[in-house]
């Protein structure tokens, strides 16, 4: 059945325009004063929220052993078949028996869809908060083992973009993180 | 006229020429500052402090740029249209009085660069002129964007002058006189003396008609972004676009000028007699000028930023049809009353 809308009828307050024009105004000077939220980039920058997944990183035991047994459960399931693991005995006495050799993160062919951290039964690999790590080479952009520690070490204790001295040492950073 | 008289008026034109110059880059850094404000963002803040050099980079980069004549052009008048916009949009500053007469010289200066007796028949007949440069420009740049500007804007011209001109009649009725200085000096005195309190029809037809006028939102249907790439100088690059953004701006500079003399009582302090205080009165007087001044260069700019663009049909059913009878009305009104209260 149709339902039958009245049209709203402008009465001749409304037909002056005049009262709704400086609603209008009205409207755009609060928005003059507002605060802005503009994040002027270099400067400042933006802090993600817990669970971004941006860079990835290799977690250590307290005591400094690598958590990873090179399972490679994390490059199984990787979907865009980013991570190149080559495993070997532990270095250490007591423990786990496999290590990662080599741990190679191709960052070029990486989506961040964290499906790794999601699939690491030890929960080694894990991704940070780290957005920007553009570089000017290819070859920079592959991430090896002693890198991803770095970046662990980095991010271990608060969130990069947060820590008291952000921003000054941040571009010095950016190329030598891996 | 002698040698020292002819020195202050050189001197005035300088001042007044310089101001309006400087004013025009202040509003294309305020325009964008503005902008940004209202929309939550931060605008142009790099270039000196707080961003306030940017007009003078983009100057160098208008300079820098390649000057393109397309071709197909018709040449002489492609060139002359640009002048032919901007310097009207400056002569029209002449006659505005800035402020009261000072005495300089033991000589009596006013204020004003040219008081002129028809002087708001020269602003008038000089905007008018104006729109010359945007239809040759449309015209001559033989592209369909810019002819379709020119074409639009010969139109809003012709639908709006009308309702301007017959709205700065009343003012006229109520001064006696085409010149400004007078219409100020009438408006001086008590305290609601402007003649926006006298004349609010008049003042809100004339501040609409001063839209259509500098080709402002929500009238700028002439340069309309979405639908004409640049409208009337989508064929000009380089210093001859600067050009064109120059003339707007002084236009607004000069309507927003202009607006305060008619109906704000012009460089009048409410409830201070500047022309008996000497210096002091005279530094009030433009002072406060400077101040209405710039409340309606910023009132261009809120708007621009609130309301959305007219229609064409709309634009001419507003001009024609509300603006034209209202000001009509209001001059009958105004005349009916003063013809009464002489008669008394």
């Amino acid at each position: 059945m149709a339902t039958i809308v009245k049209s709203y009828e402008p009465t001749f307050w409304d037909k002056l325009y005049l009262p709704a024009l400086a609603k209008g105004l009205a409207v755009t000077l609060k928005h003059f004063f507002r605060k802005k939220v503009t994040i002027q980039y270099p400067d400042e920058k933006y802090v993600p929220p817990d669970g971004y997944r941006g860079l990835h990183r290799l977690n250590k035991y307290p005591d400094g052993k690598i958590r990873c047994v090179a399972c490679e459960m994390c490059s199984a399931a990787c979907p865009a078949d980013c991570i190149h693991i080559i495993p070997g005995p532990t270095p250490w006495e007591d423990g786990k028996e496999r290590y990662p050799v080599r741990f190679d993160i191709d960052l070029l062919r990486c989506i961040f869809c964290g499906f790794c951290e999601m699939a690491c039964p030890e929960e080694a690999i894990e991704l940070t908060e780290i957005y920007d790590f553009s570089n000017y080479t290819r070859d920079d952009l592959l991430i090896d083992k002693e890198g991803l520690l770095g970046v662990y070490e980095l991010t271990k204790d608060t969130n990069y973009y947060s820590r008291p001295n952000a921003g000054q040492e941040s571009e010095a950073l950016t190329s030598d993180k891996f | 006229m002698d040698f020292i008289g002819f020195l202050i008026i050189c001197v005035k034109v300088l001042v007044v020429f310089t101001a309006t110059m400087l004013t025009v880059l202040m509003m294309v850094y305020a325009e964008r500052r503005v902008s940004a404000f209202m929309q939550g963002r931060l605008g142009p803040n790099r270039v000196g402090p707080q961003g306030l050099l940017q007009p003078i980079a983009d100057g160098i980069k208008f300079l820098m740029k390649e000057d393109i004549i397309p071709e197909g052009v018709n040449k002489p008048i492609y060139l002359l249209a640009p002048a032919m916009l901007l310097i009207p949009a400056l002569m029209t500053f002449a006659v505005i009085p800035f402020g009261t007469t000072i005495t300089l010289l033991g000589r009596e200066v006013p204020l004003q660069v040219a008081d002129l007796n028809v002087g708001i028949l020269y602003i008038l007949a000089l905007t008018s002129i104006g729109v010359y440069g945007l239809v040759l420009a449309g015209w001559a740049s033989n592209s369909k964007y810019s002819l379709i500007g020119g074409l639009r804007s010969s139109a809003q011209l012709i639908s709006y002058e009308l309702a301007m001109g017959l709205s700065v009649v009343s003012v006229i009725l109520l001064a006696g006189s085409l010149k400004l200085n007078v219409i100020v000096e009438d408006q001086q005195g008590y305290l609601l003396s402007w003649n926006v309190f006298k004349q609010p029809v008049a003042f809100l037809i004339f501040l609409v008609a001063v839209y259509a006028e500098t080709n402002r939102l929500p009238f700028d249907l002439t340069e309309a972004e979405q639908e004409l790439v640049g409208g009337y100088h989508t064929e000009y690059s380089s210093m001859k676009f600067a050009m064109f953004f120059t003339a707007e701006y002084a236009n607004m500079v000069t309507a927003a000028a202009l607006t305060v003399t008619l109906f704000f009582g012009g460089w009048d302090v409410p409830l201070l007699n500047e022309t008996s205080m000497g210096a002091l009165g005279a530094i009030l007087s433009v002072l406060s000028f400077i101040l209405k001044t710039a409340f309606f260069l910023f009132l261009f700019i809120w708007v621009r930023w609130t309301f959305p663009r007219f229609r064409y049909d709309q634009l001419m059913k507003l001009g024609w049809k509300v603006m034209l009878p209202l000001a009509l009305i209001n001059i009958f009104v105004t005349g009916g009353y003063l013809t009464l209260t002489s008669l008394r």
